[in-house]
């Protein structure tokens, strides 16, 4: 067992070094003043807890309205996802239909076709309708999540028919059936794609910054990354500022849902 | 199950296959048609035939972008393959210790791009940076390893590897919950030592993971773009000019849609290269699984 505890030991300096040190990098950067990073930037702590970097963050960027917008976005996003999936997963996993094949066919195809493959003739089409620049552009492209449509529709596949016949002998419609009898049985599957397609949206840069060029519509990523570009010399302590306010979310969220995220994660690798 | 009426199926997958169509399947038909003219955004297009094609392989820049592609995604697959398989092993075990640090390490994963690039940036600055001052503090050289053309993909690969280690490591743990105990305990009453029993035991046991965790994160890594955008924005000098990038260029900056479209196509065949190489070492496991 001794090698073992050593490989332990050894990942755990490495991890703590290498994962945990940049994060408390960053927070101890992000409270530091820009006359005492230039004068001594290997100190670990700052001298006071200064929040002014904060506070020029907040200045610089509207930075309420673009964790609005961030919010909206991928609040409507992973909804959207979950209410179209419900019905397209029932539809594959319980009824027997002409082309169902196809469709599902259909549907693990998209698994292959990243935003990096769509964003050029999709910006292009959202252009001639006229929908760059709108909320529409950053939500209705994700509106459908194939890997969503897939997971909702094996955990169907495990809800025995006797529950649908029963409720259709109550008289309950099939949407009642679907959003109201199914929703809450595999409400776990339904969670985790909602936290993972929360996070990654949340979090998304590529998809914001090739559909927007208006402070209107842009979100939290688009914004920090700005903090760099703008003006002259990188202010690293109000940058840092811009990441923490940006990934302070994320561990939140993560903190307090992480079997879940994990979950979802594996499934995603598993399914 | 019989549906109520004919007609729900088709109405119930109706929107999805709509959002399918419009965003996944029409584009891709578009990019291969568009990769045909040249069209500027602003005036009519013109038809080009292969003309893109052509220009992209003669000029060399296909051939130089999918290299630094490749060389940029085989680093990140098999340092983070790697590392995280050690992780994995390392912190498989109770203990709010591991339970913490394995949440530190997988929550890079989940940080956005924008938030680790603009770190890491600030930690590799060439005057200020903290890796900077204390590798003169011991008195070692130091180069600005994003501005040097011969270190910059390499140092973003590096980055790559920082944010998704914590990927590999999850689905290793997953992995590692299926090798039994009692095996590995009874290998250890016959006097394997850890070495042995990991060799002997956990990694056949791993091995169809260790393939899925490599191919998926080729993929992942093949599509890298916000951390150059970021860290880089393709230079020096085109160093760090990988594939998702050269479109982004082609279209936003120089406006030329139809070469971006042939690149996007190539792009697309290239992945579903990959895609197949993933099936393949899926089936492989599954093979080996089952004997």
């Amino acid at each position: 067992m001794r090698r073992a505890s050593l490989l332990s030991t050894v990942v755990l300096a490495l991890a703590g070094l290498l994962w945990i040190g940049p994060y408390l990098w960053m927070v101890s950067t992000s409270f530091k003043s820009m006359q005492e990073i230039v004068a001594a930037p290997a100190v670990p702590v700052p001298s006071s807890l200064d929040p002014s970097a904060y506070a020029a963050v907040f200045e610089a960027v509207p930075v309420g309205r673009f964790f609005l917008n961030t919010l909206v976005m991928a609040t409507a996003i992973a909804l959207l996802q979950i209410a179209l999936a419900l019905p397209a997963g029932y539809a594959l996993a319980k009824l027997r239909f002409a082309g169902k094949r196809w469709a599902f066919g259909l549907v693990l195809a998209c698994l292959i076709i990243p935003p990096q493959v769509t964003f050029v003739p999709v910006f292009t089409m959202l252009g001639s309708a006229g929908l760059v620049n709108t909320m529409a552009a950053l939500v209705l492209p994700f509106g459908v999540s194939a890997f969503g449509t897939f997971l909702v529709r094996q955990a169907m596949l495990s809800v025995p028919d006797e529950i649908i016949e029963a409720a259709r002998l109550d008289g309950a419609t099939e949407l009642y059936i679907v959003y109201r009898v199914l929703g809450p049985i595999v409400q776990p599957t339904l969670a985790a794609l909602f936290l993972f397609s929360f996070v990654y949206h949340y979090s998304d840069y590529f998809w914001p910054l090739m559909m927007t060029t208006d402070d209107r519509v842009r979100t939290l990523p688009l914004a920090v990354a700005l903090l760099r570009e703008q003006g002259t010399g990188a202010r690293w302590n109000i940058i840092m500022a811009g990441n923490v306010i940006l990934s302070l979310p994320t561990f939140a969220v993560f903190a307090l849902t992480q079997r879940r995220i994990l979950k979802a994660v594996t499934a995603r690798a598993l399914g | 199950m019989k549906p109520l009426r004919p007609s729900h199926p088709y109405l119930f997958l109706a929107p999805t296959l709509l959002v399918l169509g419009i965003f996944f399947i029409y584009p891709l038909l578009l990019a291969l048609y568009r990769s045909f003219f040249a069209w500027d955004l602003l005036t009519e297009p013109v038809y080009v035939g292969g003309g893109h094609y052509e220009a992209l392989w003669r000029s060399g820049e296909l051939v130089e972008t999918l290299g630094r592609t490749l060389g940029y995604s085989l680093v990140v697959v098999v340092w983070a393959s790697a590392l995280g398989l050690g992780f994995a092993v390392g912190l498989n075990r109770e203990g709010a210790v591991y339970a913490f640090v394995r949440g530190a390490v997988f929550s890079a994963y989940i940080v956005s791009w924008v938030a680790v690039g603009l770190l890491w940036l600030w930690i590799l600055d060439g005057d200020a940076g903290i890796l900077a001052v204390g590798l003169k503090k011991l008195g070692l050289p130091t180069t600005a390893w994003l501005s040097n053309p011969d270190t910059a993909l390499m140092t973003l690969a590096a980055v790559t590897v920082w944010k998704i280690t914590g990927y590999a490591m999850v689905i290793f743990l997953a992995g590692l919950q299926d090798v039994p105990k009692s095996v590995l305990e009874a290998a250890a009453l016959d006097g394997a030592g850890p070495w042995r029993r990991f060799w002997y035991v956990t990694w056949p046991l791993l091995r169809p993971t260790a393939a899925f965790v490599a191919t998926t994160s080729l993929i992942l890594s093949f599509q890298a773009f916000d951390i150059v955008r970021v860290m880089t924005q393709g230079g020096p000098v085109k160093a760090t000019t990988i594939f998702v990038y050269a479109i982004y260029e082609s279209v936003f900056m120089n406006l030329r849609v139809g070469r971006a479209s042939a690149l996007t196509v190539v792009f697309f065949a290239l992945l579903l290269g990959l895609t197949a190489l993933q099936l393949w070492a899926w089936r492989l496991g599954q093979r080996e699984g089952t004997t």
